[in-house]
Parts: structure tokens; sequence; C-alpha cells
């Protein structure tokens, strides 16, 4: 979706503001809704990375854009508890369950923090799907506008590029963040001249490379 | 928001919205935009969110879904454990072990793993060589991706809208602002993580650490030039 989390090229956003001595968590709010989503996710049921990233872009882009990194975490994490039917907003907001609703058992104890933390998890998918591009050859990002996930970026669609890596196979965000399915594909780093995206303004010593998937590309 | 808000997705997810962007401002549904046109930084959120997410906490507990000892630890291993103290070992262990350099350059992840760390968000990693010809920066413009088990959780600089927009279109400018002016005839290299692939930058080893040891090494070695945004300096590190 073409959401204000997709920054890249935008102006107006101010400096950067680089605090010396950062504590991992600011307030004990962060590290706590940091670990109820991790302990929430390890709960399993209707959810999956894609669909967690899906739920911050979806957040209303003026409240998107006020929030703190973890006040957006907070708003993702009450949404889908309410969507997914685990509480009710009544519940959330007292703190409370509702009389006679049903007791699970944590999925996750402290003694499989250590194991959960280190455990891969990844996407990649051990599929026999052939490569439609290879190292070396040029391509254009889709000039594509889906209303859903995406995670091809809008600054570099429509853009030319060249392939210099290919990463394997991976699930395919864009249908998994619906559970419509992996369709498990080629990912390659694909590397844009900084003029290509930006103008004659960019250095043209200035190079971007993103990690996009066959279904972004066509041949340039 | 009233409650009664037709059934439908948009609003749905409105209400739901709604209900945390009071339980982030610390206020009534109704009234969440009142207390908005502040400069927004860490002062500005009201304690009452430590209250809000405390019942929330409550609840998820009540109904059997967490169990607070798990939380407890999660939070303490990404304050105590998970760091970037790990990516500075492999930095240090890549710098004086030309074999293992090898190996990280070419399998970065099974590299990495050789030191210990593993996890999510850093389950297929690459490691980008900076030289004095090319510079390597790292951002996600569409969210946060960055790698947990080598460099632990982001700064909130890197998570922010300013670093996330610029990055990409103005590399040279955001280097500056972090204090580091590279020379024209530098590549600059900037790599936006939008898939689940990880990135640490090898930053290049300074001149006079000759005699230095690993461990002494690792101990130059700083997050923010793991990232991209500053060289690895012999003294003034910073984190």
């Amino acid at each position: 979706m073409n959401g204000v989390h997709d920054m890249g090229g935008m102006h107006g956003m101010g400096p950067i503001e680089h605090e010396k001595d950062e504590p991992v968590f600011h307030e004990w709010w962060e590290g706590r809704i940091y670990a109820l989503t991790r302990v929430v996710r390890a709960g399993g049921g209707r959810q999956n990375l894609d669909n967690s990233r899906y739920r911050l872009e979806r957040l209303p882009p003026a409240e998107y854009l006020r929030m703190s990194y973890y006040e957006r975490w907070a708003a993702r994490l009450v949404n889908q508890l309410i969507e997914n039917g685990v509480a009710t907003r009544e519940e959330i907001e007292s703190g409370t369950p509702a009389p006679g609703s049903p007791k699970a058992t944590p999925a996750l104890t402290a003694a499989m923090v250590p194991d959960v933390v280190t455990r891969r998890n990844s996407t990649r998918r051990d599929a026999a799907v052939s490569p439609r591009f290879k190292v070396g050859q040029r391509v254009r990002a889709r000039n594509i506008n889906p209303t859903g996930h995406t995670r091809l970026p809008r600054y570099a669609r429509g853009k030319a590029g060249v392939v210099v890596r290919d990463h394997g196979v991976f699930l395919f965000p864009d249908t998994n963040a619906e559970f419509l399915g992996e369709k498990p594909q080629h990912v390659y780093s694909v590397r844009f001249a900084a003029r290509e995206l930006w103008g004659a303004q960019a250095s043209s010593r200035d190079f971007i490379h993103l990690d996009l998937w066959d279904d972004y590309l066509d041949r340039a | 928001m009233a409650d009664d808000d037709p059934v439908g997705r948009r609003g749905f997810l409105k209400s739901a919205a709604a209900t945390a962007a009071s339980m982030a401002a610390g206020t009534n549904v109704g009234h969440a935009h009142e207390h908005h046109d502040h400069d927004h930084d860490h002062q500005a959120v009201p304690s009452d969110l430590n209250l809000r997410v405390k019942a929330l906490e409550s609840l998820l507990v009540e109904k059997g879904l967490v169990d607070r000892a798990a939380l407890d630890a999660i939070v303490d291993t990404y304050e105590t454990k998970i760091g970037p103290r790990n990516g500075a070992r492999v930095v240090a262990r890549a710098w004086v072990d030309p074999a293992y350099k090898k190996r990280l350059m070419t399998d970065a992840t099974a590299a990495i793993a050789e030191l210990g760390y593993t996890g999510g968000q850093g389950e297929d990693m690459v490691v980008l060589e900076n030289t004095p010809k090319i510079h390597n920066l790292v951002v996600c413009t569409l969210c946060s991706c960055y790698p947990w088990p080598i460099l632990g959780l982001p700064p909130v600089w890197y998570k922010s809208a300013p670093y996330r927009s610029r990055a990409v279109i103005d590399p040279r400018g955001v280097l500056r602002e972090f204090g580091l002016q590279l020379p024209d005839d530098v590549e600059v290299r900037v790599w936006d993580s939008t898939a689940e692939v990880r990135y640490l930058v090898l930053p290049e080893r300074p001149a006079g650490t000759e005699q230095m040891t690993e461990e002494q090494l690792a101990g130059l070695v700083t997050r923010d030039s793991m990232v991209g945004v500053a060289n690895v300096a012999v003294t003034g590190a910073t984190p």
C-alpha cells in the first residue's frame, strides 16, 4: 500500500536525533510491549511477520507519524488482539477478563526464552523454484501500486538496476501478509544508480541496493 | 470513537486504532487528539502509558496467555545479553583472522553462528566490507529491519522518519550529520533492507591498531560503525 511507512526519499522529516548512550528501552512500558508482542507471536495462530508489518502500515497515517516506535507496537498489539478475538476492547481498557472467559496456558515460559531468541525462523524456503534472473542482468522494478502489503518501495518502481546477488528462495510477503499463500520465489539484491532513482542532483558515485522478489521485476 | 461504530472493516480498524491511540496518549478515546500538538519526544509520552500497558499485561496474564517471568526474561535478554558487543566480536575476529573473514564474506550466517550468534532477524546475514574506496550504509526505509542477534534492538534514530526518509536520497548528507565527511571519490553503497536479509557493515580497521589484541579491537567497534554511519576510531569511541 502507498502508505506513510514507505518513507524512502521523502523530505521534511527533520534532523536525525542521535542519542548518546541510548538505553535499549527508554520506559518500562516499551520493554513490556516489545516482550508482550514476542510472547503473543510465539503463541502462534493467525499471524506472521508480514502480517505484523502490514498491521503497522494500516495505522491511520497521522497516527503513524505522531506515535513513537513502541507506541506503534502497542497500537498493533491492541488491534491484533481485538481482531483475532483474543480480547475485547472493554477488557483491554479495564485490564480484567470478562466473566467466564476461557483460561489458556502460556505458550512461552521463561525457561524457553533463551531458545526462542536464538532460534532461526527463516522465511527462506527449500522449494525448487527457478530464478527468473541471473547475476549481472539488467532488470526494471515493476510499476505496481497494490493496496495491500508490499516490500517494493515507491521510490524504486519503474526504475532500472542490475542484479548483483541471488539470495535464494523466500516466501512472498505480498501474499503471505494476507494469508494468501507463501508463493516462494527468488529474492535478488538489485543495485540502482542513485541518479536513476533521484536524477542529476544525486552523486554519480552513490548506489542504492534493494532486495527484490521475482514478482517485482521485469527484464530491462 | 463510540463503541457502536459500524462493524465494517474500516470502522473496525479505526476503532481499534483509536483505542490504541488512547492507550498511547493516556486519555479518553474521544479526546485522543487534543494532546498531540506538542513536539514528539520521550518526555512527551505520559507516564500513564505505564499504567495502560500494565493493565494490558495483567489482562493477558489473567487470560493465561502470558507468563510474566517470560516477559522479564525477554526484556533482560535485549537489555543485557544481545547487543552490539556481539557484532563487535565478529568484526574484531574478521580483522585478526583472514580465514574467518573469508568465511564471513562468503557465508555470513554460518560464520556469525560460529561465534554463537543466531536467532530472529539474523537468519540470513550478509556482510558488507568498507574499503578506502567503498562505504556501506544500512537502512530500512519501510520499517525497522535490523540484525538483532548481533546488534540487538535498533536505536531510535534508525527507526525514525528522518533517517529512513533520507538515507536513500541523501546518504552523504546523512553521514555528514553523523560527523562523517566522505571524500567525493568514495563510492557510497546504501542497502535498503526490504527483504529478510540482514546486513552488517565490516568497518575498516583503523591504522595504529596493529599491536592490539582481538578483545581490545572489539572494544573499539561501535554500533554506528556496523550500521555504516561512522568509521571506527582508535580513541573517542561512542556507542
